[in-house]
């Protein structure tokens, strides 16, 4: 039997789509982000009925299912209680961009709460990063409310 | 209680990086196909259907709409359910709510996923909360290295640990053709690959898949009718948890701690590594596969390393897990779910071929996803009483 060529098969890309999306912050989440913006600091909320400090602050408490309304006041530091160095590529859905390699991040407990949350370390060496480490935010010069006016966070000696 | 209802078909296509040889129309088909056939059924039998896949993967919204031509729902009714990773497990959960609910007696189920035609961790990435996690994350491969950095601290758990799993989930695959990878590596090969994020490499990892998943549900009415050996649901539990991943304890994962305590106690589960004869589980990365069996209660906490050395999960072993060669080998996310369901069933009515656990009667599927989300499925050759 004659060889029959194999078929041509292909993708057909839906060109160079933009659709960006504006979210609404809300109440909370906007005031933590216009402390970020003009003083450099962090708020949680505390839930009435647990006593937990949640970061980042929302109004419902998810575990007691009740409304927040106290904000708390944060140093900003707090402790690494794990991480990864990401070296995996992939284009971020926010900005449309490939996103920059090697990325660490960790979930950052800041003291004074009852949370983690994620966030990027400044040291991308996997070896050089430990759990329990104390880290400090590295704050942007010019910064517009959003979660990367911390550039990211430093570990620090203390 | 509702109707007692059982699987009497499954359908999987070839799975692949990429089928480019099929539109996701065209792979939905053939597997609804495939299901049909084995049931011996037609699509007149069915009177509805569930389809699943994940959000934003490619790119196309009214899935249940679009993919009538492929799924059969023609003038038949359907509805779309998508929970991120768990999506193959609720799908099935769905097919078996509409049967047990006493509404529907025969309901086909397909679950699928192109993952060729998308960014697949950039599409995970959107199930983020966007403002203040999303600018830094970095997909499942991130969340899966987080837990597992915490998992290793608590434990002393090492790398040459997890890679057992990656060995033998790879090794099991080598017994079925529906697997994508077909990999015989070694615990060297697996320390040896490339670090993608710490303290995952390479082989730790699931690969991303194109392929689909149907299943057929029937009530007590008529699934010994249709089928010799029918596959009874015994129970299932899902658990659900925050949506800010920070806020949850990634060792133990709760959800799956308590979906095991619920779906054990509904169904009489005392030792389930002696009760279930088999597992199917949605472990995505090698480090989950250690960790996670001890939240099911294979083992004590911080066990796990020690239960997979001993080759008790093995294939022979007392409770093999993932015949299928797990998801380490097959990813097609959306069918992930449905493919463990499938498995065990295959495993239940004596179909596995190759990979066949001798015997085998009960077994487990899980689904995994979301925000570290959980969905168990008990399966049994017995009719529940």
């Amino acid at each position: 039997m004659s060889q029959k060529k194999d078929q041509e098969l292909l993708f057909v890309s839906s060109g160079e789509a933009e659709q960006p999306f504006e979210w609404s912050a809300g109440k909370h989440i906007s005031k933590l982000l216009v402390e970020m913006r003009d003083h450099k600091r962090l708020i949680a909320s505390k839930c009435p009925q647990c006593q937990k400090v949640l970061f980042p602050p929302r109004r419902v408490c998810a575990d007691c299912f009740v409304e927040m309304d106290e904000l708390v006041p944060l140093k900003g530091r707090g402790v690494i209680r794990c991480f990864t160095v990401l070296n995996f590529g992939f284009v971020d859905p926010n900005t449309g961009l490939q996103k920059p390699v090697p990325l660490a991040s960790a979930y950052i407990q800041l003291d004074g709460t009852d949370t983690m949350f994620l966030h990027a370390l400044e040291e991308t060496d996997f070896h050089k990063i430990k759990i329990g480490m104390r880290v400090e935010p590295v704050w942007e010069e010019k910064r517009q409310g959003q979660a990367l006016d911390i550039r990211h966070f430093k570990i620090i000696d203390e | 209680m509702g109707k007692r209802t059982a699987i009497v078909g499954t359908g999987q296509t070839k799975c692949s990086s990429a089928r480019k040889d099929v539109n996701g129309q065209e792979l939905i088909n053939e597997a609804v196909r495939r299901a049909l056939e084995d049931a011996d059924l037609t699509l007149s039998d069915i009177d509805a259907i569930v389809i699943g896949n994940m959000d934003h993967f490619e790119g196309i919204n009214y899935v249940d709409t679009w993919s009538v031509d492929g799924s059969g729902a023609y003038l038949k009714p359907i509805i779309k359910v998508t929970t991120g990773g768990t999506t193959g497990t609720t799908v099935a959960f769905a097919g078996y709510y509409h049967v047990a609910s006493g509404l529907f007696d025969k309901v086909l189920t397909v679950a699928w996923e192109k993952n060729s035609e998308s960014d697949t961790t950039g599409a995970i990435v959107t199930a983020i909360e966007p403002i203040l996690e999303r600018p830094t994350f970095g997909g499942a491969i991130n969340a899966m290295a987080l837990q597992a950095s915490m998992y290793m601290a608590k434990y002393g758990a090492t790398e040459e640990d997890a890679a057992r799993v990656a060995v033998r989930d790879r090794k099991h695959a080598l017994n079925n053709p529906y697997a994508h990878l077909h990999l015989n590596i070694t615990v060297e090969d697996v320390m040896k690959s490339p670090m993608i994020s710490y303290p995952i490499k390479y082989l730790d990892m699931c690969p991303r898949t194109d392929g689909a998943c149907a299943l057929i549900f029937a009530s007590e009415d008529t699934a010994e009718k249709i089928c010799p050996k029918p596959v009874w649901v015994l129970g299932l539990a899902n658990r659900h948890n925050y949506t800010l991943f920070g806020d949850q304890p990634l060792v133990p994962m709760i959800t799956m701690v308590e979906a095991a305590q619920a779906l054990y106690a509904k169904i009489g589960i005392t030792e389930p590594l002696k009760q279930f004869d088999v597992m199917e589980l949605y472990m995505p990365s090698s480090y989950s596969g250690v960790q996670w069996i001890e939240e099911l209660q294979l083992c004590p906490y911080g066990g796990g390393p020690e239960l997979i050395a001993s080759g008790v999960t093995d294939m022979g072993g007392e409770c093999p897990i993932n015949p299928s060669g797990g998801v380490l080998s097959t990813n097609a996310i959306g069918a992930t779910g449905s493919q463990r369901v499938a498995e065990c069933t295959l495993q239940i009515m004596g179909k596995a071929e190759q990979r066949q656990v001798p015997g085998a009667k009960m077994a487990l599927a899980s689904g995994f996803g979301g925000c570290f989300w959980s969905d168990l499925m008990a399966l049994g050759a017995r009719k529940p009483g």
